[in-house]
């Protein structure tokens, strides 16, 4: 796990030194700068050491002190800055997961079930538009539709102007909503289908002939014994998708004006802002990281026959 | 013989729409068994057994599925019940074993708690009554150390054990009728003699009929008093089963036993199976369906489904239009392990 942070880390460095746009002291001195304040500026933030002590210093900071360096757009401190958009990122990965995961299960048990009836053909119909969607068109059509400045039918208030849950629970619910419901559809969608199909699967198994035949009402069936075996898979797929998430919605976060970490990556790219870049990049790979352990325990407690081997 | 039967089964017909047409799988069976009895349904793969004893739960039910004729259980008429009225049925009134335990048994539960799950849909227990029960019945199926073994998962089991947790599993509402389908095709021939030994035992201390659906005459001869021998979703011969043994009647019968090795052969002999393949469920030609396959099939044979006939005492029928005389010389040269044209010129059929 340190060994993958560690190369996740060099190659980010690497990436940033071989891309020819990025001389930082360049874009830090402004236009109309001589190349001996270029070259000052350079001096002054470390830019002119080889690659790999640059990279050993960077490292030396982030074990000893747990300092991921100041970003050299704002000069504060990166972990500063990451750490405040933490917490909108995660509201918003959080509610977006939990609305897909209930909804996507719900929709997959429900056209499995009644698998080739009208109800389901329609609900994968929806599935299939939500998987096509992009996010972005998604979310504009959403804005345009329910957001309380622009909107035609107003009902999201706030839908545009992301609150801290500290500040007022309630408008940091209805500012979130949109989002969440945009962010969750093309998951919910996925979710369902992969459901369905798990689903008929199992329901197809010898013990589920055999919890029939002791006599069990066709719910308990479906539910105790068939969603408890479909659902095993999606689980891995859900950790996966929440730790990716936990890194930054980008395009969620765009769209909707939230200040999450992803929006800090993408700006922090576009100023070739180093130090932000590699520890939004770590951050990343740390929840991705995280999501495989936690996946793993979990599909260990989920399926017992994992435990033995 | 004064009572009316447990299980009376009278021409069943269950047939499946599928897309390469109608599925005839069960094509007017009748059966009927009493308290405390063993029937023994002997077939090959195909021919409408596994099916029979399905439909009797309920469990082939779909809107692509055909199903008529009468069951009666204990004067009920199983398929006429709804599926509310069969869920009571299940497991309580009939109870059915299967042919792979692994796959029977739901990989991430415990074994005790499919089994108190089993308990709790029949009876208003506590959960720690269930347990005990359970507890006591795998105990009673011979599994050792039944209370540490109660929370066990099913793949900490061998495969004879895990029979016999489904056996317990069945037995935990004390059902009157217990149907075994193919309950040891998938273990040891050592382990498959313990579980026909438990089924035995338990069908006396429990006073239960069975119904073993097998492909395997060894099974029904250990443990059937009668037997029905169906092929091509009808039943071809039926009798008690010591009256089958020595005095079969339909030559499918007589290819069945003579495909099984016996212990007291030569160690030369060569086991005999039955020329050809079991028909197709699909489009079953108009005649006999095993005519195709048989060595004394002649034109009357490929005009209109024979029926069963009496053919010998204790209401032996044998569904077959050869000539009974013909038949029994027929019978006397397969014993002596003739060759199919010896077989023919004994019973003097033409070619």
């Amino acid at each position: 796990m340190i060994v993958l942070l560690f190369l996740v880390c060099f190659v980010t460095f690497l990436v940033f030194y071989v891309f020819p746009s990025a001389d930082p002291a360049q874009l830090r001195a402004g236009r109309h700068a001589s190349p001996a304040q270029v070259e000052q500026i350079r001096q002054r933030m470390g830019l002119d050491k080889p690659l790999l002590v640059q990279f050993w210093d960077y490292l030396k900071g982030i074990v000893t002190r747990a300092d991921f360096g100041y970003s050299y757009v704002s000069e504060q401190p990166v972990s500063k800055l990451v750490l405040d958009r933490l917490p909108a990122t995660i509201s918003l990965a959080v509610g977006g997961a939990l609305l897909w995961l209930i909804s996507g299960v719900a929709i997959g048990i429900v056209s499995a079930v009644r698998r080739h009836s009208k109800l389901d053909r329609f609900l994968m119909g929806l599935a299939l538009i939500g998987i096509s969607a992009p996010v972005y068109w998604l979310g504009l059509v959403a804005l345009y539709l329910f957001a309380s400045d622009i909107g035609m039918l107003p009902i999201a208030s706030g839908s545009n102007t992301y609150q801290p849950i500290t500040s007022s629970p309630s408008s940091w619910f209805n500012s979130l909503l949109l989002p969440w419901i945009v962010l969750a559809i093309s998951f919910a969608a996925f979710y369902s289908r992969l459901l369905r199909s798990n689903l008929i699967e199992v329901m197809g198994e010898d013990y589920i002939r055999t919890a029939r035949a002791k006599g069990l009402s066709e719910r308990r069936v479906v539910l105790h014994h068939g969603v408890r075996s479909a659902i095993t898979p999606i689980v891995t797929v859900f950790g996966l998708d929440l730790g990716v998430l936990l890194g930054g919605a980008l395009l969620t976060e765009i769209v909707f004006n939230i200040p999450g970490v992803g929006r800090l990556a993408y700006d922090s790219i576009l100023r070739a802002d180093l130090p932000m870049i590699q520890a939004t990049v770590l951050l990343g790979a740390l929840f991705i990281i995280v999501a495989n352990l936690v996946v793993d325990v979990a599909y260990a407690f989920l399926d017992p026959r994992v435990r033995f081997e | 013989m004064s009572t009316s039967p447990l299980l009376d089964v009278r021409d069943l017909k269950v047939s499946f729409r599928t897309d390469d047409g109608l599925v005839e799988a069960v094509d007017g069976i009748s059966y009927s068994l009493e308290q405390g009895r063993t029937l023994g349904i002997v077939g090959e793969s195909g021919s409408g057994k596994t099916v029979s004893g399905l439909t009797l739960l309920g469990l082939t039910g779909s809107r692509r599925t055909e199903i008529s004729g009468e069951a009666l259980f204990d004067g009920t008429d199983l398929l006429a019940l709804d599926e509310q009225q069969l869920r009571k049925v299940r497991g309580q009134g009939i109870a059915m074993i299967f042919q792979d335990p692994l796959s029977s048994l739901h990989p991430f539960y415990r074994v005790g708690a499919q089994i108190i799950e089993a308990i709790r849909a029949h009876q208003k227990v506590s959960k720690s009554a269930a347990r005990a029960r359970a507890i006591e019945l795998l105990g009673m199926v011979g599994i050792p150390d039944p209370a540490g073994r109660v929370d066990a998962f099913p793949h900490e089991f061998s495969g004879g054990m895990r029979q016999r947790a489904m056996i317990a599993m069945a037995l935990s509402n004390e059902p009157r009728l217990l149907i075994a389908d193919e309950p040891t095709t998938a273990l040891d021939v050592t382990v498959q003699a313990q579980i026909l030994e438990l089924l035995d035992r338990l069908q006396q201390q429990l006073g239960m009929a069975m119904i073993i659906i097998t492909h395997d005459l060894g099974v029904v001869a250990e443990t059937a008093d009668q037997v029905a021998v169906m092929y091509g979703g009808r039943i071809i011969e039926q009798a008690e089963s010591r009256e089958l043994f020595d005095n079969p009647q339909h030559p499918y019968t007589w290819g069945l036993l003579r495909s099984v090795p016996r212990i007291d052969g030569g160690s030369g002999e060569r086991l005999r199976p039955i020329p050809g393949r079991p028909p197709s469920l699909i489009g079953l030609p108009e005649g006999c369906a095993f005519a195709p396959r048989c060595v004394l099939a002649n034109d009357a044979c490929l005009h209109g489904r024979p029926r069963l006939e009496s053919a010998g005492p204790d209401s032996h029928t044998a569904a077959c239009v050869v000539g009974l005389d013909q038949r029994a010389k027929a019978w006397q040269a397969t014993q002596q392990d003739l060759d199919d044209s010896a077989i023919k010129t004994a019973a003097g059929v033409s070619k």
